[in-house]
C-alpha cells in the first residue's frame, strides 16, 4: 500500500454530497430526483444499473465475436477468381504483402483490443462482485485505457466502408461485405456501450474506500 | 467578471475522493489527489478560441464530404468514392446495419459536435442562455465517443495501401479536407471543457 492509500480521503457519497456528472459541480444529495444546480444536468449517486447493464452488453458483445472471427468480414470477385477475407484474414495478408507496420496496426485495433476489451470488462465487473480491494489504482488505470482505445476498433469495419465503394470496377474486380462485418460493428459498439454503462467509483465503493471513516 | 474563489471543493468524479483544490494558474492541470484522474484544467482565456475553430472545422467538414476522398485506376478503369458515397453503396449492398454504424459514427456525430459546439459557444458570446443550453452541452459531452473521423481517415488510408499493390491510388480533395476537419476539432475540444463553460457562463 503506497501512502496516498493509507491517507483518508471523504468520499462525497459519505457526505450526503454529489458531483454532478457532467460539468463536476458539487451538489448536496437530496431524496428527490433533481437536477444539478449549476448545468441542469439530472443528478444520479452513481450511473443507473450500472453492474446489470454493463454486464448485458459485455454479454452480447462476447456473443457476437464468434460470427465477427468466423464469418468474413469482405468478399473480392477479381478476375483471378473470389476469396472470402476474414479479420484475421486480412491480417495474415497485409503481413505477407510485406507491410507489417500496417498489419501490426490492424492486429491491434482489430485483434487485440476487442479481446482485451471483453476479458478486461469482465475482469472489472467480477471485481466489483467480489469487493475486491486488489489493484485498485491498476484496474481504475484500465478502465482509462480501455475507454481511451476502444472506438479504435471500428477501424476494420471503416476499411471495409471504403474498399467496397472503390472497388466497383465491374469486370475486373469487386468488393462485397461479408456477414461478418455486421457482427463486428456491433461488438464494437456493444463494447463501448458496456464501457459507458460502468461506474469507476464502484471499484472505489466496493472496495470500501468510499465509507465514512 | 465574477472573483474566482482562492479555493474550492472538488470531487473526483472517478473515484469519489473530495478534495480542497487552489484556483489554477493559466495553463495548469490537476490530477485527483487519490486516483490520478483528470480533475480540473486551467482554461484561461482559450475557450475564446473555440469559436473560430469549430467554423473553420464546419468549412473544411463540408468540403471533405463535397470531393471524393480516394480514387483508383486500373487499367484505365477509374473510380473514385467519397464518405457518404461508400454508406450509400453499402446499403445498395444489403447491409444497411453497417451503413448505419459509418454513417452515424463517421457522418452524423462529428457534423453534430460541430454544430452544437457552435450553438454552445454562440450563447456564451451573446451572454445569455440559449434555449436548450444545458441538454446540448450534456450531448457534446456524450458525443465525444461517438465521433471517430480520424478512425475513419485512418482506415481510408489503411485500404489506400491495400491497394496500392495492385492499383494506382489517388488521395482526393475530400482526405486532406477531412485530415483538417480533425485537427481543428481536436483543437477545439481541447480548448472546450464543460466546467470551464460553466464557470464562464455563470461569469457573464
Amino acid at each position: 500500500m503506497s501512502a496516498i492509500d493509507r491517507a483518508q480521503f471523504l468520499s462525497a457519497s459519505s457526505l450526503g454530497l454529489l458531483g454532478c456528472s457532467v460539468c463536476g459541480e458539487l451538489n448536496r444529495a437530496l431524496a428527490c430526483e433533481c437536477a444539478c444546480w449549476r448545468c441542469g444536468a439530472p443528478l444520479q449517486q452513481r450511473k443507473r444499473e450500472s453492474l446489470s447493464r454493463s454486464w448485458a452488453y459485455l454479454l452480447a458483445a462476447a456473443i457476437l465475436y464468434i460470427p465477427a472471427n468466423l464469418y468474413p468480414v469482405l468478399q473480392s470477385r477479381t478476375v483471378a477468381g473470389d476469396e472470402s477475407h476474414t479479420i484475421i484474414g486480412g491480417v495474415v495478408t497485409l503481413w505477407r504483402a510485406g507491410s507489417w507496420p500496417l498489419a501490426l496496426l490492424v492486429f491491434f485495433a482489430s485483434i487485440v483490443v476487442p479481446l482485451l476489451k471483453l476479458l478486461a470488462m469482465t475482469l472489472l465487473l467480477v471485481s466489483v462482485h467480489a469487493r475486491s480491494s486488489w489493484r485498485l489504482h491498476e484496474r481504475t488505470r484500465l478502465f482509462r485505457l480501455l475507454e481511451f482505445v476502444g472506438r479504435w476498433s471500428m477501424l476494420d469495419i471503416f476499411v471495409v466502408a471504403v474498399l467496397v465503394a472503390l472497388v466497383r470496377l465491374r469486370s475486373l474486380a469487386t468488393m462485397d461485405a461479408g456477414p461478418g462485418a455486421l457482427a463486428f460493428g456491433a461488438v464494437v459498439v456493444l463494447s463501448m456501450l458496456a464501457a459507458q454503462s460502468f461506474d469507476v467509483r464502484l471499484l472505489w465503493d466496493s472496495a470500501g474506500r468510499n465509507e465514512h471513516a | 467578471m465574477a472573483r474566482m474563489p482562492a479555493s474550492q471543493l472538488v470531487v473526483c468524479r472517478e473515484c469519489d475522493a473530495l478534495q480542497r483544490v487552489r484556483s489554477l494558474s493559466r495553463g495548469e492541470l490537476l490530477a485527483c489527489f487519490r486516483c490520478g484522474a483528470h480533475l480540473r484544467e486551467s482554461h484561461g482565456e482559450r475557450l475564446h478560441h473555440v469559436l473560430p475553430l469549430t467554423f473553420a472545422a464546419s468549412v473544411c467538414f463540408v468540403l471533405a464530404n463535397s470531393w471524393p476522398l480516394v480514387a483508383i485506376e486500373v487499367a484505365g478503369n477509374r473510380s473514385s468514392t467519397s464518405l457518404l458515397g461508400s454508406i450509400v453503396e453499402l446499403y445498395q449492398q444489403g447491409v444497411p446495419g453497417v451503413a448505419l454504424i459509418v454513417l452515424l459514427t463517421g457522418f452524423v456525430a462529428p457534423a453534430a459536435q460541430l454544430v452544437l459546439l457552435a450553438y454552445a459557444l454562440s450563447s456564451l458570446a451573446a451572454g445569455h442562455r440559449f434555449p436548450g443550453i444545458s441538454m446540448i452541452v450534456r450531448l457534446l459531452q456524450a458525443l465525444r465517443p461517438w465521433s471517430m473521423a480520424e478512425v475513419f481517415m485512418l482506415g481510408a488510408l489503411v485500404s489506400l495501401v491495400k491497394l496500392a499493390g495492385v492499383a494506382r491510388v489517388i488521395p482526393g480533395i475530400g482526405l486532406w479536407s477531412l485530415f483538417a476537419v480533425i485537427v481543428l476539432t481536436a483543437a477545439a475540444y481541447a480548448a472546450f471543457d464543460v466546467p470551464g463553460y460553466w464557470e464562464k457562463a455563470r461569469a457573464t
